[in-house]
């Protein structure tokens, strides 16, 4: 059984604006999920279906195994919340408002915990701070703090780093990977490709309320990952020899630099008769090296190819 | 029950009370004071009683009932309202609870504030002038219900409102010329004909003259009708926000 299973959802505002169409998600226990998508996406709608901020129009979701509008006790029981916006009550101590949270997912009070937590997002010493009076860093570390006080088995990281400076998005990505061997299941939207690419064990698109695509994170970049191959030459060339025109070649413009494009899932990569071509042309290699296409070169393309579809 | 819940919200919204402890304190205390100078002492020296009660001590219900009215309305008001200002009601939307508890901790809180001050102006009162409370527990629950019933009212508001002058609008508009016009510092019997039968459509009049019944024995409605009208004025309040949690309005979209 999933531990989220979202089936059919969607949702149609007032208005009419249809942010969600009919999306089917499911994520398994303990697993981190990136949701990738451009700004009205529906990555925010989404996770406001599953947490109940936002009613959906039609589809149901499950947490736990909990329909979340019926049994919303047992399934919010289990959810934990990180918001894109920093919305904290400004007068409150950051302590107690941790500890309000708490109390209102039904936990009893436990010290221990609330330090542990603080502790462990560098909140200690600020513990007696009103939350007005913390840095914007800061702030999105208590939000962080609030969802995890009541030990949450799904934990949902809503633009989690956005506006945030290096040091505290490391920081989160410590805290998250100790969630994940805790065995917490994760779902971070971002539009930050390189956290989805260090955090995520999966990725899904959305976009325009629809999800494109969920995969592995691996086999995403293994299937669509196309490699470039550089070769630094001994000697500058004027221009490409004709014998090398059936190759994807690109010179640079000094004449110092040949880039080969190849798809690593193809059946020959041509990399052997590119080399033996080379060699034959005379031409010495100096120095090589390759690529990997990034998950953003994917997202790109991904994201582009179905806006033509959509115009 | 999410007992755990409730008691972190009724928490969370007593300690923006003792935060603000002075004001909330020593604001009723003054203007209360004031009001037994003004009305007790200056005017009510040239009147000589009512009902047989010394002006002083006649004005005294009136008093704690307009500001328990206005404390209940506006802390509750201001205290549902606050958390969709900062956006911090999310936190309420995704927590596991259910809108009774939401009711009962956010009108809990205010009601008791409410009550509080109510207690603190009768203390004062006891500095300015001598009464004696004809039904203590009848005033206890007059005092008890009008801050329910009011504190139901703010949360109502504190939903409807879209900025902070919807937030003191009704409680400005409404609360305080109806709570003026309702008896509290005179008796209904002195006005006109035609303004006594106008009174009977303003439901603070049962409240203020049901509540100064329990102070001096006497009543210008029956205190049979006074209690019908503050329960109904409490379900009534009880039904909208009923209504609120069941459609989502202006919460949950």
């Amino acid at each position: 059984m999933p531990m989220v299973d979202i089936q059919n959802v969607r949702k149609q505002y007032a208005g009419g604006f249809e942010a969600l169409k009919g999306v089917n998600l499911q994520i398994e226990e303990g697993e981190i999920l990136a949701l990738l998508g451009p700004n009205g996406a529906g990555k925010t709608t989404l996770i406001s279906a599953i947490c109940g901020i936002t009613m959906p129009t039609s589809g149901t979701i499950t947490v736990g195994g909990f329909d979340v509008v019926k049994n919303f006790r047992q399934a919010r029981d289990l959810i934990g919340l990180v918001p894109q916006e920093i919305n904290l009550e400004p007068f409150t101590k950051v302590i107690d408002a941790v500890r309000f949270t708490r109390g209102l997912f039904g936990k009893p009070k436990d010290d221990a915990l609330i330090e542990s937590i603080l502790k462990r997002l560098s909140l200690w010493d600020k513990r007696d701070n009103r939350t007005m009076e913390l840095s914007g860093g800061m702030k999105r570390r208590v939000l962080i703090a609030k969802a995890l006080s009541h030990e949450p088995r799904v934990l949902f990281l809503d633009e989690p780093t956005a506006g945030v400076d290096v040091e505290l998005r490391r920081d989160m990505w410590d805290v998250v990977e100790g969630l994940r061997q805790d065995g917490v299941t994760i779902i971070l939207t971002t539009h930050y490709i390189e956290e989805a690419e260090a955090m995520a064990d999966r990725i899904g698109v959305i976009r325009q309320g629809e999800i494109l695509l969920v995969e592995k994170k691996d086999s995403l970049i293994a299937r669509m990952g196309e490699k470039e191959l550089i070769m630094e030459l001994a000697d500058p060339l004027a221009a490409l020899p004709g014998a090398l025109s059936d190759f994807d070649l690109v010179l640079s413009e000094d004449g110092t630099c040949l880039t080969y494009r190849y798809d690593t899932s193809a059946e020959r990569t041509g990399i052997a008769t590119l080399i033996a071509t080379l060699s034959a042309q005379g031409i010495a290699i100096a120095d090589m090296s390759s690529r990997q296409k990034s998950l953003e070169d994917i997202f790109v393309g991904l994201v582009d190819e179905h806006g033509e579809d959509a115009a | 029950m999410n007992l755990y819940a409730i008691g972190a919200m009724y928490r969370s919204e007593m300690s923006r009370f003792f935060r603000t402890i002075m004001q909330s304190f020593i604001s009723p205390v003054i203007s209360t004071s004031l009001y037994f100078v003004v009305f007790g002492t200056a005017i009510g020296s040239r009147i000589d009683q009512v009902d047989g009660v010394s002006y002083g001590a006649f004005i005294v219900p009136g008093l704690i009932m307009l500001a328990v009215m206005g404390q209940a309305t506006s802390n509750a008001s201001f205290g549902v309202f606050f958390p969709k200002f900062t956006g911090t009601i999310y936190e309420l939307l995704s927590a596991p609870v259910n809108f009774l508890e939401i009711v009962i901790g956010f009108v809990g809180a205010a009601a008791t504030k409410a009550l509080f001050i109510g207690a603190v102006i009768l203390m004062t009162s006891f500095f300015f002038v001598d009464i004696t409370i004809a039904h203590p527990l009848a005033m206890l629950a007059f005092l008890l219900l009008t801050c329910l019933s009011f504190a139901l009212l703010g949360f109502i508001i504190g939903i409807w409102a879209k900025n902070f002058e919807q937030v003191q609008l009704v409680p400005m508009l409404v609360i305080t010329p109806l709570v003026f016009l309702g008896g509290s510092f005179y008796s209904i019997s002195m006005l006109p004909p035609v303004w006594q039968v106008t009174s009977r459509f303003n439901p603070v009049v049962y409240l203020v003259s049901g509540f100064r019944w329990s102070f001096f024995d006497q009543a210008d409605v029956p205190v049979g009708l006074s209690l019908m009208a503050i329960a109904g004025f409490t379900g009534g309040c009880m039904v909208v926000i009923w209504w609120i949690f069941k459609t989502g309005w202006r919460i949950r979209s």
